[in-house]
């Protein structure tokens, strides 16, 4: 199944920084993407979208990971020159990803 | 156990007026806090200040508060804003203006200065975080310098007993802090109170985030009435629990969901959310359905302050000139593919050389990129080419080029679209507390 069965997702952005929350709609789901959904397999997913490291922090209380990504938005919502120059598109990038 | 009612008025600058004004009227709120002053905006403000004096605040200011001013007088709710963006004296003025006008007697306005602090950056010439290097060394054209300020000014404001404060750069959750820490007495070290109230001030400070706005997903997040989306309010009692909530028969959801997705909206580290006020911790915060619309929250805490304040830097950096064609029906994606290819070799051909350039097809592949594109061709796609070019007349270049295509490029491009902008870019640097000091000056109050 794809994340987004059972998870949704917001992102923000800070300077050149993107972050990314994941959330299980259902909490017997949150062990499954704590297990799943490393910030490896996170950094892997993005590819060239995001230059720096990916963190992923973790939220037991309510059910969600949250994923800051570096060097993720082309110098951040001032000068990017990407048509979504915020990246608020990329949580639905996320929910794509197969676990 | 005292309780006070928050709304939220507006998310960004130029934010919906209605939803605020429904606040004003029906919310039985003590406070309206609008939050109108991203990153950069302040940036923008300080540039349309050096043009015009008496401008640099929010351009929405005078319609919101013709809006708003009426019931928030006669339901004596109390504003708080950072609408004063560059220029909160004027704001001020403004607003005086606008109450006079509508014979709000005895009106009166706290106007909060001191977070411009670019002569105090220069004089210490203090480091720029994203270039790693001192300000003098940084080779940057800056044109503002505003520090996140915090609470103090705020509560301060409030206590002159003024309808209104207006303040420039202030922490975003600082707006909603200052009237719990007014109202309950909170001691300025109770960390965890300080912590739950800036928890409460960042659910709230995007407006219709919380409320179902940024979060529809057809058949799967379904949102009614987005069209009618009403803005958030928070029942707040004075141990710093609270309530987030909107106004009955507005559009919008309040669900768990919806809170959880704006608690880590911007959030990095989630027990160290560093404001000018405290660092808080939100990382057992628990949401609770307590009937329709209504989310209890709890569980923030929060660690001692830091000795520094952040400082959003705005500097000069160049132009971005665009360019964007549209091709549709069979071998959409071929022809415009060939649009971006022939751009690409006429900017070789003309002895253009970008700093830095995008070529995207939208519809294809401009938001993630090439490898996660989709598998299936797309009826349509739009052609764009983005440019980092160090003049404006390059920059103009770059979307002319493109508008060539018309008649040079591939069969079929219409719908040709250009600009060339400056560029106006933010870094940030650190500045010591006692470098920075707020002032109030209050205007109006008389029986006029």
């Amino acid at each position: 199944m794809k994340l987004r069965d059972i998870a949704h997702s917001r992102t923000g952005d800070k300077g050149n920084t993107s972050n990314i929350s994941l959330i299980v709609y259902d909490m017997k789901n949150y062990d499954l993407i704590k297990e799943a959904v490393t910030a490896e397999r996170v950094k892997v997913w993005f590819g060239d979208i995001v230059s720096g490291e990916v963190v992923r922090y973790e939220l037991p209380a309510i059910g969600a990971l949250n994923f800051v990504m570096y060097e993720a938005l082309g110098g951040g919502v001032t000068r990017s020159l990407a048509l979504d120059i915020h990246g608020k598109s990329l949580s639905s990038a996320l929910l794509d990803l197969v676990v | 156990m005292k309780k006070i009612r928050i709304g939220s008025g507006a998310g960004y600058a130029g934010d919906r007026i209605e939803p605020a004004v429904e606040l004003a009227q029906k919310g039985q709120l003590d406070y309206l806090v609008f939050e109108c002053l991203a990153e950069r905006t302040i940036a923008i403000g300080q540039k349309q200040k050096k043009q015009n004096a008496s401008k640099g605040y929010n351009e929405l200011l005078e319609a919101r508060m013709r809006a708003v001013l009426p019931s928030c007088y006669k339901n004596e709710v109390r504003i708080i804003t950072n609408m004063g963006a560059a220029n909160p004296i004027a704001a001020g003025h403004v607003v005086m203006s606008v109450a006079r006008e509508l014979g709000l007697e005895s009106f009166k306005v706290a106007v909060v200065t001191g977070d411009d602090v670019l002569l105090e950056l220069q004089r210490l010439d203090l480091k720029l975080i994203e270039a790693g290097v001192a300000l003098s060394q940084s080779g940057k054209d800056i044109l503002s310098a505003n520090a996140y300020m915090g609470i103090e000014g705020l509560v301060e404001a409030l206590e002159s007993g003024a309808n209104m404060v207006i303040a420039g750069r202030v922490a975003d959750p600082s707006l909603f802090l200052a009237p719990m820490v007014h109202e309950f007495g909170w001691s300025r070290d109770d960390w965890r109170k300080l912590g739950k109230g800036t928890c409460i001030g960042h659910l709230l400070e995007c407006a219709g985030q919380i409320t179902g706005g940024y979060y529809a997903d057809p058949g799967v997040k379904d949102v009614m009435n987005l069209a009618r989306l009403g803005f958030p309010l928070a029942e707040v009692d004075e141990s710093g629990d609270a309530v987030i909530t909107k106004v009955e028969g507005s559009g919008g959801v309040v669900c768990e969901a919806t809170c959880k997705e704006q608690l880590l909206y911007e959030i990095h580290r989630p027990d160290q959310y560093f404001t000018p006020d405290v660092v808080a911790d939100f990382s057992n915060v628990t949401f609770q359905q307590e009937a329709e619309n209504r989310v209890a929250v709890k569980g923030a805490s929060g660690l001692p302050r830091t000795d520094t304040l952040k400082v959003s830097v705005g500097y000069n950096d160049g132009f971005i000139g665009e360019g964007e064609i549209s091709y549709a029906g069979p071998n959409a994606v071929a022809r415009g593919q060939l649009a971006l290819d022939i751009v690409k070799e006429r900017f070789t051909i003309c002895g253009f050389e970008p700093v830095e350039a995008r070529y995207d097809l939208v519809g294809l592949n401009a938001l993630h990129g090439v490898t996660r594109s989709a598998q299936n061709e797309p009826y349509e796609v739009r052609a764009r080419v983005a440019v980092r070019c160090s003049t404006l007349e390059d920059a103009i270049f770059v979307g002319n080029e493109v508008e060539t295509l018309y008649t040079n490029g591939p069969a079929g491009g219409g719908g040709v679209a250009k600009s060339a902008k400056a560029v106006l870019a933010m870094d940030s640097c650190l500045i010591s507390r006692d470098q920075v000091h707020a002032s109030i000056i209050i205007l109006g109050g008389d029986k006029e």
